[in-house]
């Protein structure tokens, strides 16, 4: 029976991790000045989190949240764990960033470091370089968080082409923002004290509409 | 020359946001890709925006880039060459 063993929520400025608040910011700083200090937070070392867009770092940090202190990585297999993402507003946050850096035709200069994020399935990517994944992915655009479609594309996944999976919903779009993940193993390999959250619909809808937030 | 090469030094980490990296331990000759600044192909993409921008220097051939954007210091010849720097 596959399982969620971690998660890991992100929303007004806080981070919870299995349920418990673990870091916030003052709710008065900035999207970027909130995902710099979260960064800061976690000690790691990795230059290429600041070439990112701010979705790419809201879906790496929140999957680093996940992942910490969780034996999910030296578990599974790198070439059998999936990532199953999806969303309400695509890359519209750095769709609007490059309209802007190529809507005035006197000063025009594409970025292509902002370009290359013009697709909501990156965050996939720099989740799976970081960790060297090369498993199953996809990344679904749906209204709401869609507990029902992610547990479902998980089920056709899990067993026959991943033995294990980063899941969630990762939103950006102006100063609306918040990012969910959470991390499927198989619970016959598991050690029994393991925390046993089977994945279902229901519990995945428990864990996200666990209220925690203090602001 | 020194000028240029601090000038660019600034410009780049900034435009490539390299937050991490300090300024003072890269050198006029450290290689930019690879190792030394370790800057992958988006960014030789971003460099070639970079000399566009603040030069108003077109890199027509893409194999230019390979000798122009081996350090800091190529990149300022290359200016200076151009009458731009």
């Amino acid at each position: 029976m596959y399982i969620i063993t971690s998660y890991a929520h992100i929303k007004h400025h806080q981070v919870a991790v299995n349920g418990e608040l673990i870091f916030k910011t003052e709710p008065t700083h900035s999207l970027s000045e909130f995902l710099s200090e979260a960064y800061k937070s976690m000690g790691i070392i990795y230059p290429k989190f600041h070439k990112m867009d701010a979705q790419c770092k809201l879906g790496l940090l929140c999957t680093e949240f996940a992942l910490q202190n969780s034996s999910f990585l030296t578990n599974s297999s790198l070439t059998k764990t999936a990532i199953v993402l999806s969303n309400s507003a695509s890359s519209l946050e750095t769709d609007r960033q490059y309209q802007a850096s190529i809507a005035d035709k006197s000063n025009y200069f594409p970025s292509p470091t902002v370009f290359v994020y013009t697709l909501p399935n990156i965050v996939i990517g720099e989740i799976a370089i970081k960790h060297k994944l090369t498993g199953e992915n996809a990344f679904f655009v749906t209204e709401k968080m869609d507990a029902q479609l992610l547990v479902n594309y998980a089920d056709i996944l899990l067993g026959q082409y991943a033995e294990a999976a980063i899941i969630g919903w990762i939103e950006v779009d102006g100063d609306s923002y918040e990012a969910f993940i959470f991390l499927v193993e198989n619970g016959e390999y598991l050690n029994k004290n393991v925390i046993f959250k089977p994945l279902n619909q229901s519990t995945v809808n428990q864990l996200y509409n666990q209220t925690l937030w203090t602001h | 020359m020194d000028a240029l090469i601090e000038k660019l030094k600034k410009q780049i980490i900034e435009q490539l946001n390299l937050a991490e990296v300090n300024p003072d331990e890269v050198s006029a000759d450290s290689p930019l890709f690879g190792e030394g600044l370790g800057l992958d192909s988006i960014d030789a993409l971003e460099l070639i925006v970079l000399l566009e921008k603040h030069y108003g220097i077109k890199i027509e051939d893409p194999k230019d880039g390979k000798v122009i954007f081996q350090s800091l210091r190529t990149m300022a010849e290359y200016i200076k060459a151009q009458g731009k720097g």
